[in-house]
């Protein structure tokens, strides 16, 4: 089920926490929802859900409206909220057990969807505990379960992985892409990385607007334009290949990388790639080409330089 | 209707859970026993055969005891952020607000339903009027389900359940006590509303045995009016 967000704002007082976004999420897309705090991630997401009624604008699960219909909408729709919240004073089972009642699965049912739960998202040793008794990372994949139990075609995830420790991060996000594959899945994190390794799509938003759209590549691409190469040469003098490479008619610019090893950035022209010419010359003058390297954009630039006031 | 039982079913679960339960049917036994049977004007010093006297301690005793049971219905939703995950399951305001009127009501109903050896022992005691004690039960529900329903919705509008309790409590004694002292010293048409809006004189009625459809009216009102502000208070948070 594909999600669309139509010119959907939302004001609190006079502050616009959403401003006039639109959004479309296809099947079997993650969607990767990143911006400073108080950009309007969560506000997107709690109107998704239909907790929030944004002030105008639609949106649709489906072909169903969240605005008109939201009991449908609901139903399509497994959330993870920011934070968490769960029923802390009910042993985990019961817990689970009275989200797949309240979700309407039949009464032969629940036992085993609450059983897969558990088993995805591993806490069979702890499904007779209070959840209150649970750690942080627990609590997390009990609210994962949660959203889980009745095979939703829509995840809407709150910061999925905070509290967790690197190895469940790591479980967490296969799981993620696991489910994503035949599901639409919208989380938003802080952590970069985690989005740059789960999603297909990023969404920068900043004060309520998107400022970016895309996947990793496109966004580096358009964050970067001219190519940028880490190169390394090894039987040669520095200044000789120094010279020699900025002589080349692909690159406009070569800097020392780190003198020690012999190894430089070359930035290309724009639009074109020097690699071969690189390369020809080691051949030509007898060098050895130890390494040659794409010098990527990280997402934490693109998201510094695309976030950062004026 | 589904919905709304597995959600009642989970508030009585955490009445049970949290000792809540047990804490006010003992205490209620215990009152109203304690005052009934052995202290005061009691049944044996009223010398009839009726449960005029039990209605009485009961009807205090209730007004103290369901804000208790009420101010964490919905402040403590509020406060932890559960109702989020409530709200965005496939069900609506209504039936989480009707669910927990239900579960608080059904517990006041289990407490009542314990005090039938009271009227066992009466009615061996002497010739008593089963219509009177029929419609005294029933002003007692009605009685506790408008003060849940008052509960319901001061627990609504706070995250802090003594302030839900105090609040309840505050609403509740103008009902209690103020209009009727208010109707007793009022005339004309001031007095003729106080005197409708004071439970007592409502209450009074129908622990004689006199079930009238205004009485009836009264009651149902204030439970659905507390009810639907419940709701709304549901509905604004998700519009703010």
């Amino acid at each position: 089920m594909d999600i669309v967000i139509e010119n959907m704002t939302k004001t609190y007082g006079r502050q616009k926490a959403v401003d006039n976004i639109s959004l479309q999420v296809k099947t079997g897309e993650i969607l990767g929802f990143l911006g400073p705090n108080g950009a309007g991630k969560t506000t997107t997401m709690k109107a998704i859900t239909s907790f929030l009624i944004p002030d105008s604008g639609k949106i649709f699960i489906g072909n169903i409206s969240v605005n008109d219909n939201p009991q449908e909408a609901k139903k399509n729709i497994g959330y993870l909220p920011e934070n968490n919240p769960l029923y802390e004073d009910m042993p985990v089972i019961d817990y689970l057990q009275f989200c797949a009642r309240i979700e309407g699965i039949a009464k032969d049912k629940i036992n085993d969807k609450v059983r897969e739960v558990i088993q995805t998202c591993g806490i069979s040793r702890e499904k007779h505990k209070k959840i209150s008794e649970l750690s942080k990372g627990y609590k997390q994949r009990v609210g994962l379960a949660q959203a889980l139990i009745h095979d939703p075609e829509v995840l809407i995830l709150d910061e999925p992985t905070t509290g967790l420790d690197p190895n469940q991060i790591i479980e967490i996000r296969e799981l993620i892409k696991k489910i994503g594959k035949e599901k639409t899945v919208i989380l938003s994190s802080h952590i970069l990385a985690e989005v740059e390794a789960t999603c297909d799509r990023i969404v920068i938003i900043k004060k309520g607007k998107i400022v970016a759209d895309g996947t990793v590549e496109e966004l580096r691409s358009q964050a970067q334009g001219n190519e940028t190469l880490k190169v390394t040469i090894e039987d040669g003098g520095l200044d000789e290949i120094f010279k020699a490479l900025q002589l080349l008619n692909t690159v406009e610019l070569v800097d020392f990388f780190d003198k020690s090893t012999q190894t430089f950035q070359v930035k290309s022209k724009p639009g074109q790639s020097s690699r071969r010419d690189v390369f020809n010359l080691c051949v030509e003058k007898g060098w050895t080409l130890t390494q040659l390297t794409f010098i990527e954009t990280r997402l934490e630039d693109i998201f510094y330089e695309l976030t950062l006031d004026n | 209707m589904k919905e709304i039982w597995i959600i009642t079913r989970r508030e009585l679960q955490a009445y049970f859970d949290s000792l809540m339960a047990y804490i006010l049917l003992i205490l209620f036994l215990g009152f109203s026993g304690f005052f009934t049977w052995i202290y005061g004007s009691d049944i044996f010093f009223v010398k009839q055969a009726n449960l005029q006297v039990f209605f009485s301690i009961a009807y205090w005793t209730l007004f103290f005891f369901i804000p208790a049971l009420t101010m964490r219905l919905l402040s403590e939703e509020n406060r932890s952020g559960t109702i989020e995950l409530l709200l965005t399951k496939p069900i609506s305001e209504w039936q989480i607000i009707v669910a927990k009127f239900l579960a608080a009501l059904l517990l006041i109903v289990a407490a009542l339903v314990l005090t039938t050896p009271y009227y066992i022992t009466v009615s061996s005691l002497g010739n008593i009027d089963n219509g009177a004690v029929f419609s005294g039960y029933l002003a007692l529900i009605l009685v506790s389900g408008m003060y849940i329903a008052i509960g319901l919705f001061t627990s609504s509008i706070t995250n802090n359940q003594i302030v839900a309790y105090l609040l309840a409590l505050s609403i509740g004694i103008f009902f209690q006590i103020i209009f009727q002292m208010l109707s007793s010293n009022l005339t004309g048409i001031a007095g003729g509303v106080t005197d409708y809006l004071s439970i007592n004189s409502h209450f009074e009625s129908m622990t004689r045995g006199v079930i009238d459809s205004r009485d009836l009216i009264y009651f149902l009102s204030v439970i659905v009016l507390g009810l639907v502000f419940s709701e709304s208070m549901l509905m604004k948070k998700r519009s703010v």
